[in-house]
């Protein structure tokens, strides 16, 4: 799914304007502590979260996360947003919740890119 | 930026196709390249005596449309095609080019950013600016089209520099040759530095996709020095550091501290266990998933701690000979192997 149709579902607003938005996204995930991003995503998803400090971006870099959802309308910081804009990474802010995001995303299309790594052991 | 977005002939600041990346590159050069930079200095200018029919043929042979006037390397004033005209329909050709020049001249200082010529082009509508140094002294011309230019030269510039690199980076472990080549990096981490948390990381990443290395091993590499980063940020005394060993076949990742050390190391293990404090868990850390995504993402984990005296932990991923880095002899060696 193009990251601008998701923007579209979620009607969201992007907080950098200035990077790539072009981007093919293949499913999506969610999660609030950066350990399980890094467990559970693969690559070339997209991220629903509600933490706005600048290891989000860090954390999207070294897991191949695309673009971040930031949900209820939460702003990234200031040095996140800079950061991002560095690294070339789209930040997103919905006025939705998680659930309702997640329930939009699935509904249109775009599956689970969540691996639940205590049931399938190594990869 | 909207002189930018005139000079390019957009509208608005949507940008959503794949130039984007370039766009904000040209915003930064309009900041970064200095009006001296991209200015024709080859200029023709004139004499304030010269009369107003040498002119006309002065235009002529030059094909240009207007020219500074200079008197003993000072710029006086600009006179163009309109100035012309305006003689021509006086019937006063034979009077001096300073009679019907413009006196107060708009000018550009050679050390502005471009983006301040931009704004002038804007602000004025005039089409060209005769560049001009503290003393008064005439250094060149800019037009839009040289900033255009100047623009496209230096974003070709980029372009290359960064092919040239990547190309350099990935030939490394051919171009050395020794008995067994390694290149270690590392990176001192400070405790509690939330702001730099994961940029050791970043950069580790970076450098094993310049040297070629498969994007697969490299997000498994930066995913378990992330950890192993944000670890020594969240849970040392004193920070730590991290050292990336890369050799051809393998790469080895180490993070050493000097304290408290771990108590219950197979307890550190397992999977949601975790001792990190509230306020870590709200900037996101603390899930208890840290050694477990290591494990995970390398082929050889050793994890190796004192209370009282520090950890040490190794991690190591073996490549694979078709991810390997290609060393000198390669094509030799692949000859030989049946």
């Amino acid at each position: 799914m193009k990251l601008m149709d998701i923007i579209k579902i979620v009607e969201g607003t992007i907080n950098n304007p200035s990077v790539n938005t072009n981007w093919e996204i293949k499913g999506g995930c969610g999660a609030d502590l950066m350990s399980d991003v890094l467990a559970s995503a693969q690559p070339d998803s997209i991220l629903l979260t509600g933490l706005c400090n600048p290891q989000v971006v860090r954390t999207a870099l070294m897991a191949d996360v695309r673009a971040v959802i930031f949900v209820r309308g939460k702003q990234p910081l200031p040095e996140t947003v800079e950061l991002a804009i560095q690294e070339n990474l789209p930040m997103i802010t919905s006025p939705y919740g998680t659930f309702e995001l997640c329930g939009r995303l699935y509904r249109a299309g775009l599956p689970s890119f969540e691996r639940n790594l205590l049931m399938t052991g190594n990869d | 930026m909207t002189s930018l977005q005139e000079l390019y002939g957009r509208k608005g600041r949507h940008v959503t196709d794949m130039n984007a990346n370039d766009i904000t590159r040209v915003e930064e050069l309009a900041y970064d390249l200095k009006i001296e930079e991209v200015m024709s200095s080859d200029i023709k200018s004139i004499d304030p005596d010269m009369t107003m029919a040498d002119f006309m043929e002065f235009l002529r042979f030059h094909r240009i449309s207007g020219a500074p006037v200079v008197s003993e390397g000072e710029l006086t004033g600009i006179v163009s095609l309109e100035d012309l005209i305006r003689s021509l329909s006086e019937d006063d050709l034979n009077a001096p080019v300073s009679k019907y020049m413009t006196r107060a001249v708009i000018t550009a200082n050679p050390y502005d950013p471009v983006v301040k010529a931009m704004e002038t082009f804007s602000r004025t509508r005039l089409g060209r600016l005769p560049v001009v140094g503290q003393d008064g002294h005439l250094m060149g011309m800019i037009t839009k089209g040289d900033i255009t230019r100047g623009v496209l030269l230096a974003l070709q510039k980029d372009y290359k520099e960064e092919e040239v690199r990547k190309y350099r980076a990935s030939h490394l472990f051919e171009d050395i040759v020794s008995d067994r080549t390694s290149l270690i990096l590392r990176y001192n981490i400070k405790v509690r530095d939330f702001t730099h948390g994961g940029e050791a990381s970043s950069r580790i990443k970076r450098a094993l996709l310049r040297l070629g290395a498969n994007p697969q091993v490299a997000r498994r590499c930066g995913i378990a020095v992330y950890e192993a980063e944000m670890n020594l940020i969240i849970h040392t005394t004193h920070g730590g550091v991290l050292r990336v060993e890369i050799e051809p076949h393998q790469i080895t990742m180490r993070a050493v501290d000097d304290g408290p050390g771990i108590p219950d190391v197979d307890l550190a293990l397992r999977a949601g266990y975790s001792t990190a404090s509230e306020t870590i868990r709200e900037m996101g850390f603390g899930a208890g998933m840290g050694l477990v995504n290591i494990r995970r993402c390398v082929d050889k984990m050793e994890l190796d701690s004192t209370p009282g005296k520090g950890t040490k932990l190794d991690m190591r991923i073996f490549l694979q000979p078709q991810d390997s880095f290609r060393e000198a002899g390669y094509f030799e060696e692949e000859k030989k192997s049946p």
